[in-house]
């Protein structure tokens, strides 16, 4: 095994590995965030939340139904999903004529009541969720030791990104969507109905937040937690790459996430807040983020 | 007293023996504070009350191995000292492994009547609370935490340390592997007071075996739940042993985490300090072979298995016990003998003077055996290793581990002169 | 913009003339009254170390509504400055043994130090950036707080001593600590109603209504908010010091971004903008989180239902709405 700048090959690929990893849930989650911000001027705080509860319903779907990992890939995000839409036609929609501050406040309370019911449900620690038979073992590559569903998380996550960029850029609803986010009441003049359109962003951009959790379930142990451990790195995320931009949100989001990877091989000290620090350097130098307008 | 809060049951404590609390049920706790609390249960009882508090994990990564068990184990040794002239309540609450949530419930606990706390795993909240105790002249009963600290820097004449300690299990699972070929070290290592205690003992004896640590991996705890970035810097450095500081799920979490990605071909795993909650929750495939360090084991001898059998019916899940709630069995026991043979009165008001007394009685209880409770608080007592039995090793259910060697008591803690304590006259 | 933004709750200031004393109006100078008859009263009925939480959480809130209220910054990181000031008083006492005065204006230094710095980088945004700009911010903090030795990691400073109030007074006794914990509450509450009635208080104002026409009439605004950041966060840093004091424990509890999101709360469900709303704000919540202690994480969940209902429906808090009923300005 060669070494790289002296350092081992499989310590370095394996970071830059996990580093990808973690890049794949950070642009995932900031996709959404973004997705469900430029439509909704909301800030969702409940994001991590709802990644946290696609990985539980999948360790339910599993625990009671018996219905493995690639059911839940489909299921999770349309149950939770769901649940998002109920949450916006309940409570999130009442927010848009006031400030947008109101929106990050209100989400955030939601948070904390899906975090607080089921940490009561099921503790603290976590739940195992075993990786599917299929997906399991490891390539032994002659650099690293490559657990198969780690890659796949990484490919998996890729062609969803790439996916749902296509639809926002491509499509005639995309074409809707970026429509209404510049003018609203003009889309709704040409009779395409807003407020319907508006409700079923944010449960899209909620999907996407839970089928990463489905992704995570069994790389993290499911658990409350996880959700909120993650979503502050995705806001520093999102506002380094610019709160408007899809393109944006998953480039940053992968870049971060191999950033982080890489300070862990070098200066592994720093590796939790080095996205931090390089969120003030770009505030600082282009207030609007790397790929935003401002 | 002057602040008395009327009627009313300290915050973050519940009745046991009425409903189980834990986490469910607003109904519960109504209940609960109807049944105990709100004024109704003046001082009826002509006789003294010792109030034991079981401050433990009940929602985290040690809620199995401590936790509700160490609540039950408590209960035991309660209702097994009942009829001595005194009365025993035990209550519980959760600390959730912060020492400030900790030491707040223990600070209003002793200022409201508790008299001995008992568990407390996490050394940085039994830290805090050793503290504490010394503070109002209560008693500390340690079983879960592991830094040998508390019998040695942080010493006091309040506190009394059971079960185990940092050093004993470095001593037990440590110094046997580095024994036998791995002299060559990485941990990986929870990032708090037990951790480092864990780490820096096992060094301690790694090295004097030859050997050499090669690196360590510190985490955040309780937050991590991927363990993958350290294990991949524990496999680059070339290690022959993972020595895993760390505890409850964590533990079982490196150890399958390992496995994904193949340390387990070139490593062997140290679960420095693993019950067989942890073989339990990892199942025998994937856990033989693993060595232990444990005071206790609930088919040790007739002894234990007669307290195991005594004591299921209140486990959660009629679970057998493992050794930090066999611990707390074994300290309240001994707490509740010294309260008799002193007088409750007399042991409610001086703190200090419990514990002595604790230390001039001999322990004899079914868990441990026969042991004593030395000048710095360490309760000392054998220690065993273990090893994870094979799946057709096993007899049956919670049947895991073989012995594989027995430390006496005097050598398998580390010497009172050693420690650094300041009770211990030299 | 006046009807829709967050401070739209508080009610227009009380004319010159119904001004009792200290710019206080004659509702405010009653309940103020009242305030202080509650801190000499309540240690000897309640249970001091209980009281004494309350007020340091209290001007925690009060920190916070300084900036939320009356300058409409939402700071969602305001836990950095709480829990380093929490953290630099304990070492302070602990470890360099200086006597308590000046552990906690130590603190309050360190924390004002900090929010300079944050503030400086935050300020050029406005709204949700600005909040989620803190929220970062603050979790920097925090890990920085896990890696720095002077704070001991997960285990937190511990056994922080009391000591003697200017070498003099020892603190050790609960209610001693009370009566100086009581005295720095009512100084700060004094302070922060004075700078927000002072001429520099007007232009915050000014600024939360209408920044751009305040810039045209000449303000520099940045200079404005950054002041008024820095008093923040030295105040709040002044909060966790004590706090850490009282309780002779320092840990990452302070620093989470949790803690943000508690002061937050406190605030909201108080009222915010108001003066004595914070106080109200966080003498509910801390004294629900003591109560319902035992259905541990339950209480996370009451805390978000608060929130929730707050926001839909109850955006003035408690005191915003006794005000409006008794068409006062509380």
């Amino acid at each position: 095994m060669e070494d790289f700048f002296g350092i081992p090959a499989p310590l370095l690929f394996g970071q830059l590995l996990l580093g990808l990893i973690n890049g794949a849930f950070y642009a995932m989650l900031s996709l959404g965030l973004a997705v469900i911000f430029g439509l909704l001027n909301i800030v969702n705080m409940a994001h991590g939340a709802l990644f946290m509860m696609g990985a539980f319903v999948a360790w339910l779907l599993l625990d009671k139904l018996g219905l493995g990992y690639w059911w839940a890939l489909l299921l999770s995000p349309f149950i939770v999903g769901a649940f998002g839409v109920l949450l916006e036609k309940l409570f999130i929609s009442r927010l848009y004529k006031l400030d947008h501050l109101y929106g990050l406040l209100l989400t955030f309370g939601l948070a904390l009541v899906i975090e607080g019911v089921f940490r009561n449900e099921f503790g603290s620690s976590g739940l195992p969720y075993r990786i599917p038979p299929e997906l399991s073992g490891s390539w032994d590559l002659e650099f690293m030791f490559l657990p198969i569903y780690r890659a796949w998380v990484v490919a998996f996550a890729l062609v969803a990104c790439l996916a749902t960029w296509l639809v926002i850029e491509k499509t005639r609803l995309g074409a809707y969507l970026r429509a209404a986010t510049e003018n609203a009441p003009l889309v709704q003049a040409f009779g395409v109905n807003v407020p319907r359109m508006v409700t079923l962003t944010y449960g899209a951009g909620v999907a996407l937040a839970a089928l990463g959790g489905v992704l995570a379930a069994p790389i993290y142990s499911v658990n409350p937690q996880m959700g909120s451990n993650l979503i502050i790195v995705v806001f520093a995320v999102v506002v380094i790459g610019g709160m408007g931009s899809i393109l944006g949100a998953v480039l940053t989001g992968f870049g971060l996430g191999i950033v982080e990877g890489m300070t862990k091989v070098f200066y592994p000290e720093a590796s939790a807040t080095v996205i931090f620090v390089i969120m003030v350097i770009v505030l600082l130098a282009r207030p609007a983020g790397l790929f935003g307008r401002a | 007293m002057a602040t008395h809060q009327r009627g009313r049951l300290p915050a973050g404590a519940q009745l046991s023996g009425a409903l189980a609390l834990g986490r469910r049920g607003l109904l519960g706790a109504a209940g609960a504070l109807a049944a105990g609390g709100g004024g109704l249960t003046p001082a009826r009882a002509q006789a003294p009350t010792i109030r034991l508090g079981v401050l433990t994990d009940m929602s985290g990564p040690y809620r199995d191995p401590t936790g509700p068990g160490s609540v039950a184990c408590t209960q035991q040794a309660a209702a097994e000292m009942a009829n001595r002239g005194f009365a025993v309540e035990v209550i519980q609450a959760d600390h959730q492994n912060k020492p400030d949530v900790g030491a707040n419930i223990a600070r209003q606990w002793y200022d409201q009547g508790v008299d001995a706390i008992v568990d407390v795993p996490t050394s940085s909240v039994a830290l805090a609370i050793n503290g504490i105790a010394r503070e109002k002249n209560k008693v500390f009963l340690n079983s879960g935490a592991a830094s040998s600290d508390l019998t040695g820097s942080a010493c006091s004449p309040n506190t009394v340390h059971f079960t185990y300690d940092t050093y004993m299990l470095a001593k037990g699972t440590g110094a046997a592997l580095a024994r036998s070929g791995g002299d060559t070290w990485f941990f990986i290592t929870a990032d708090y007071a037990f951790g480092h205690a864990l780490q820096r003992d096992t060094s301690r004896f790694v090295e004097a075996a030859g050997g050499k640590v090669l690196g360590a991996a510190r985490y955040p705890f309780p937050a991590t739940t991927d363990f993958s970035a350290f294990l991949v810097q524990a496999q680059s450095s070339r290690a022959k042993v993972l020595g895993l500081a760390n505890a409850g799920t964590d533990t079982s979490t490196c150890i399958k985490q390992a496995r994904e990605f193949g340390l387990t071909r070139n490593m062997k795993i140290a679960g420095l300090l693993m019950s067989f909650m942890e073989v339990h929750s990892l199942g025998l495939p994937t856990a033989q072979g693993l060595l232990m360090t444990e005071p206790f084991y609930w088919d040790l001898n007739d002894r234990t298995r007669a307290f195991a059998e005594r004591v299921r019916p209140r486990m959660p899940g009629q679970a057998m016990p493992a050794q930090v709630q066999a611990g707390c069995y074994g300290v309240s026991l001994h707490y509740l003998k010294a309260v008799a043979d002193m007088g409750a009165a007399q042991a409610k008001a001086d703190g200090r003077a419990a514990v002595a007394r604790m230390k001039a009685m001999p322990t004899d209880d079914d868990a441990f055996g026969q042991g004593r409770v030395r000048e710095d608080g360490r309760k000392i007592h054998p220690s065993y290793l273990f090893e994870v039995k094979a799946p057709g090793e096993s007899r049956g259910p919670w049947d895991y581990l073989k012995i594989v060697a027995t430390t006496p008591a005097e050598e398998a803690f580390r010497p009172m002169a050693e420690g650094g304590c300041s009770l211990v006259r030299s | 913009m006046s009807d829709t933004a967050i401070t739209a709750g508080a009610l227009p200031a009380p004319k010159a003339e119904n001004a009792v004393a200290w710019g206080f109006s004659r509702a405010q100078f009653a309940a103020l009254t009242a305030m202080i008859v509650f801190l000499a009263v309540a240690p000897f009925v309640l249970y001091p170390v209980f009281i004494m939480k309350l007020l340091c959480f209290a001007l925690f809130a009060l920190a916070f509504n300084l900036l939320i209220g009356y300058v409409g910054l939402l700071s969602f990181g305001h836990a950095a400055y709480f829990g380093m000031g929490g953290y630099i008083a304990g070492y302070s006492a602990k470890a360099l043994g200086l006597s308590p005065e000046l552990a906690i204006l130590a603190g309050g230094i360190v924390a004002g130090v900090l929010g300079a710095a944050f503030g400086w980088v935050a300020i050029r945004r406005q709204g949700i950036y600005f909040a989620m700009i803190t929220l970062a911010l603050a979790q920097m903090v925090y890990f920085f707080c896990v890696q720095a030795p002077f704070t001991g990691g997960e285990d937190g400073i511990q056994a922080i001593p009391r000591g003697s109030l200017l070498g003099v007074v020892p603190l050790d006794r609960d209610m001693a600590m009370y009566w100086l914990v009581a005295g720095i509450f009512l100084g700060a509450f004094l302070l922060i109603h004075r700078i927000v009635h002072s001429p520099f208080g007007q232009v915050l104002k000014a600024i939360r209504e209408n920044e751009p026409r305040t810039i045209s009439l000449g303000y520099k605004t940045d200079h404005y908010k950054l002041v008024a950041f820095i008093l923040s966060t030295a105040l709040a840093g002044i909060a966790g010091a004590v706090k850490s004091l009282v309780f002779g424990i320092a840990t990452l509890t302070d620093v989470h971004w949790s803690m943000s999101g508690e002061v937050v709360l406190m605030t909201l469900v108080g009222g915010l903008g108001t003066t004595f709303g914070p106080v109200i704000g966080a003498a509910v919540i801390v004294t629900m989180q003591n109560y319902l202690a035992e259905l541990g994480a339950w209480v996370t969940v009451i805390q978000g239902v608060i929130f929730v209902a707050c926001v839909l429906a109850f955006r003035r808090g408690i005191i915003g709405e006794v005000g409006n009923l008794l068409k006062v300005k509380l």
